[in-house]
């Protein structure tokens, strides 16, 4: 146990020294900040000295040294667009997104896997073919279009619910929330629903197919002939052997929350980490962009890491380094 | 034994287990394809039947169907199958599922997929035990464990906390065999329960199911494609071609004396120890597809004593000493041939 | 059949062995099924149809929306045919610029169809590539390929392609950046969608080299390049075929998600997604249509391929039904 976790720590790590080394290679080589901060008619000792305040005139193994160190502790340079400090920005809109991704990935898998399970099981049923046309069209439908479609149903047409930005918040110090407030909660629905909405679609498909698999198994076959129940079999037996691969889809889902919250973000104006990126994009604002590479990868390793130790919680053949083949 | 058994009537030696005209259909793009066309066979209590052929002969969808798991859209289009007298064919699923385990018990071809990787062998024996009696946890787990020694299984205390991919395979069987017989069914199907191990584990397995099962008192219904397995551990046997039972009869007749033109040239290809023979013999050309099934007997195109009316009408079975046998070269009730010699490959 | 036999009746050409293939698919499962399926046979007109209306836009459109010295800015807002104010000339209304939205659709549709093609054609070549390298030479060159697959697995595909658009903006001056726009644009997309081809041609390879007339070949001493384009490639192309059409689903709407983020095609040359963006101002002021038929012929498209895609692969692989 102690020496798989250890091995899995190394690997994260491993994966964000790259990821790290990306993004400073982004900003040692890709535009000149002096530039997109100063404008074209600085003179010349306001940009050497914007240069050296910067440090750009270090040797470069320094600079990199100096870029882990201080993105560890969460220090990730000027912005160039709003000339604030990255972190400043990143503390004001991380709150948001996280809040968006999570509701959208609990909506996404409370009601997804269910329906996966369900489409599996009664694969013949009327509601499950119901189920599989409407998510044939889910998938089809791009996320943006989601959003536009339920702004223009609840938000234009019949007024019912706001269709930009957060509402009310409570300030906690450090965390901005929606989640205490009664119109906090009215301003989530739409961008929730809309985020949830594809990945939802993916995940009971996903399920679904992973649990027509197993179903297909001489273990659930030999199971049947031993006379166990159905609900025995199928919850228990199939629904247990579904849990493997389904904790890894489960697990890439989730972070591609993340990146099409990006979308969501920009369709219903929700001022997070997307709307912060996609500016950032556009104005090629490095410190912005590599901050948020590193955010996002340090996301995903968590995730992965994650979805490691449930693996190892699930699947005996991980627990045991080696059996005692015996004959 | 705990089962019990409540006949309906008490018919007089009766048969355990009885297949009348079992008719197995799949519907296809081409129309229905008649997989196992109007067999008749019985099993008595404690024997074991033999069913051989090739793959694709029916020998496994007739066993599925017997346990009713035939899968779809594989389908019963006809015929009976009664156990100790009760009809079971068409029963509803929870009727049938309290037959599966308890009167009948199953063991696979491969040990190796037939087990829940995610469960230990003793909760997989356990959850069995318990679906079918009021046994607790801990008797349960006696069982479990008295079982494991019977099927030969060293340390069983300690193995059967163990998952599956900590046994070999034919420590898996075991397990499987274990499982198969944790009730006392009444019978027991085992479809190809050694094609998927080593051939130096094969004979051990067999004979460990020979002996559990009458042990436990069960039939059993040995399904294979090995004359040699079946020469050595069945009854009776019931030789099967192209969904259809071409001789059904006592081991040692149909072995020494096989009237079948298809079993005699089923055991001209066993190597027999004793015979001095060039070479084994071979039935030229293969089964055919159930797409191209011929007219009259299926046999015909491949058979060295083919005779015109082969080719027009589908032989029956018919009585031929204590074997039932079908083929046209034993209707002539004048002529009482006993045995039909064959030229070539005279070993039998 | 003996190794030897079987060699000699792969031994025909390519060329031939195509001829060959289609007499055997018009008699096939997979035609079969298609005609079987009328949803399929519905949404193979439906792409058809869409593709030609695309390809044939600088000549059966209404307008050319490209052309500005034809727009009228007395035509803009103008609202369906069928509502009051419309017009006929304007089948589906007009947006702020006056161009015809059908007509705009038309032409956005070539552009989607255009980078979603070239995309999944680029992903398929390198990942097929890639994958049968990967499965058929194994080692350490396999372990390379899948390493970076693994990893680029775990980033979304829009985030791949907005970071490398992101990035070749920033290196290249802004008038070049708007000329190689759409080149950058499919680069991005393929660069998220080898993976998919990668694995399965691998998986797919490494059966196939185990079997034994690919072992005979080798034995024989056909090369391994010759082995694998005659034996391994024709068995991989129905897997790569499902996937070619899935992703096309999904780079479609990758550019269409991109475009709507601005990040895609340039302005100058809208796509669907870029029209849904337009359209997107003016939602609140009621002009609905200029986002609704875009959104609508977006959505027919890609559920359309996602159909046949579906159905493909379920005709090639049955079991998994």
């Amino acid at each position: 146990m102690f020496a798989f976790i250890v091995q899995r720590l190394f690997q994260a790590i491993f994966v964000m020294l790259a990821v790290a080394l990306v993004s400073f290679t982004l900003f040692q080589f890709v535009g000149d900040p002096i530039n997109n901060m100063m404008g074209q008619d600085a003179t010349e000792e306001q940009r050497e000295a914007l240069r050296e305040r910067l440090g750009l005139n270090d040797p470069v193994p320094v600079q990199f040294l100096r870029f882990v160190g201080n993105t560890v502790q969460g220090e990730f340079g000027l912005s160039y667009r709003v000339g604030k400090p990255v972190s400043e920005l990143i503390a004001e809109r991380l709150p948001a997104t996280l809040e968006l991704v999570a509701v959208s990935a609990v909506l996404a898998l409370v009601v997804g896997v269910p329906m996966g399970i369900y489409t599996g099981l009664k694969r013949y049923s009327v509601v499950s073919r119901l189920f599989l046309t409407v998510s044939l069209v889910g998938i089809s439908l791009p996320t943006f279009l989601i959003g536009i479609l339920l702004i223009l149903i609840f938000g234009v047409w019949l007024g019912w619910l706001p269709t930009f930005g957060r509402g009310g918040t409570v300030d906690l110090g450090l965390w901005q929330t929606s989640f205490l407030t009664l119109q906090g909660w009215s301003h989530l629905i739409l961008p929730s629903i809309t985020l949830a909405l594809f990945q939802l679609t993916l995940i009971m498909r996903l399920v679904r197919a992973e649990m027509l698999e197993v179903l297909r198994t001489d273990y659930i076959k030999f199971a049947r002939a031993r006379g166990l129940r159905n609900r025995a079999i199928n919850y228990g037996h199939a629904l247990k052997n579904t849990l493997v691969p389904v904790i890894t889809i489960m697990g890439l889902q989730i972070g591609s929350l993340l990146a099409f919250s990006i979308i969501t973000e920009t369709v219903f104006q929700w001022p997070g980490m997307g709307l912060l990126i996609l500016q950032g994009i556009q104005f090629v604002d490095i410190p912005v962009m590599s901050s948020y590479l590193v955010l996002v990868a340090l996301f995903f390793v968590i995730i992965n890491l994650t979805v490691d130790l449930l693996y190892y919680a699930v699947d005996p053949r991980l627990r045991i380094e080696r059996g005692p083949a015996g004959h | 034994m705990m089962s019990e058994s409540d006949p309906v009537g008490a018919a007089p030696r009766e048969a355990l287990l009885q297949v009348e005209n079992l008719r197995i259909e799949f519907p296809t793009r081409r129309g229905v394809l008649v997989a196992v066309d109007d067999i008749s066979f019985h099993i008595n209590e404690g024997e074991v039947l033999g069913v051989v052929g090739e793959s694709g002969a029916g020998k496994s969808l007739t066993g599925a169907s017997i346990i009713g798991l035939l899968e779809p859209p594989g389908r019963i289009a006809g015929g009976e199958i009664l156990l100790s007298g009760r009809r079971i064919d068409h029963l509803p699923y929870e009727d049938m599922r309290r037959i599966r385990g308890r009167e009948i018990g199953m063991v696979f071809q491969d040990p190796l997929t037939s087990l829940n990787p995610l469960y230990t062998v003793g909760r997989q024996l356990i959850e069995t035990i318990q679906t079918h009696t009021d046994l607790s946890e801990q008797a349960a787990r006696k069982r479990a464990l008295e079982l494991l020694g019977e099927v030969g299984i060293p340390a069983a205390s300690q193995r059967i906390d163990q998952y599956p991919h900590q046994f070999s395979g034919g420590m898996r069987q075991r397990v499987v065999i274990a499982l198969a017989l944790c009730i006392n069914p009444k019978l027991v199907i085992a479809d190809e329960p050694t094609t998927a191990l080593d051939v130096s584990i094969q004979a051990q397995i067999i004979k460990l199911l020979k002996r559990l099962c009458h042990e436990h008192g069960a039939a059993v219904m040995l399904i294979t494609h090995d004359m040699g397995v079946i020469a050595e551990t069945a009854d009776r046997v019931a030789v099967m071609y192209a969904g259809r039972i071409a001789e059904v009869g006592p081991v040692s007749q149909v072995i020494k004396h096989a009237r079948h033109p298809y079993t005699h040239g089923l055991m001209g290809s066993i190597p027999m120890i004793g015979h001095d023979m060039e070479r084994l013999t071979q039935i030229d050309g293969s089964m055919p597809r159930l797409t191209e099934i011929p007219r009259g007997c299926a046999f015909n195109p491949r058979c060295p004593k083919v005779m015109e009316r082969c080719r027009l009408d589908r032989p029956e079975p018919l009585p031929v000493g204590n074997s039932q046998v079908a083929c046209w070269l034993y209707d002539d009730p004048s002529a009482e041939v006993e045995e039909i010699v064959f030229g070539e490959a005279e070993n039998g | 059949m003996t190794a030897g036999s079987e060699i000699r009746t792969i031994s025909p050409g390519f060329g031939a062995r195509v001829g060959d293939s289609l007499k055997r698919f018009f008699d096939s499962d997979v035609f079969y099924s298609f005609k079987r399926s009328p949803v399929t046979i519905i949404a193979f007109l439906v792409t058809v149809l869409l593709i030609l209306g695309a390809a044939l836009a600088p000549w059966i459109a209404p307008h050319n929306t490209n052309d500005v010295a034809s727009l009228n800015l007395m035509d803009a807002f103008r609202p369906p045919v069928w509502e009051s104010g419309g017009e006929p000339n304007f089948l589906l209304g007009t947006d702020d610029q006056g161009r015809g939205v059908l007509s705009s659709i038309m032409f956005g549709m070539q552009l989607s169809l255009l980078v979603g093609f070239a995309s999944v054609l680029l992903a398929a070549a390198v990942g097929t590539i890639l994958g049968l390298l990967s499965g058929y030479v194994g080692g350490r060159v396999d372990s390379v390929i899948m390493r970076i697959a693994d990893v680029q697995l775990t980033f979304p595909a829009i985030l791949i392609a907005l970071l490398i658009d992101g990035i070749v903006g920033s290196l290249l001056p802004r008038a070049m950046h708007e000329e190689v726009k759409i080149y950058v644009l499919i680069v991005a997309i393929a660069a998220s969608q080898w993976v998919n081809f990668a694995r399965t041609v691998r998986g797919s390879t490494l059966v196939e080299k185990n079997k034994e007339y690919v072992q005979a070949a080798r034995v024989i001493g056909v090369r391994p390049i010759a082995i694998m384009w005659r034996h391994v490639l024709p068995n991989v192309m129905g897997p790569v075929l499902v996937i070619a059409t899935l992703s096309l689903a999904l780079a479609i709407l990758t550019e269409a998600t991109l475009s709507f983020l601005g990040v895609g095609v340039p302005v100058t040359r809208p796509s669907l997604g870029t029209l849904i963006r337009i359209g997107n101002d003016f939602l609140f002021s009621g002009e609905w249509w200029m986002t609704i038929f875009p959104g609508l012929a977006l959505v027919i498209l890609v559920l359309s391929v996602n159909l046949l895609g579906d159905w493909l692969r379920d005709a090639l692989n049955p079991k998994l039904r």
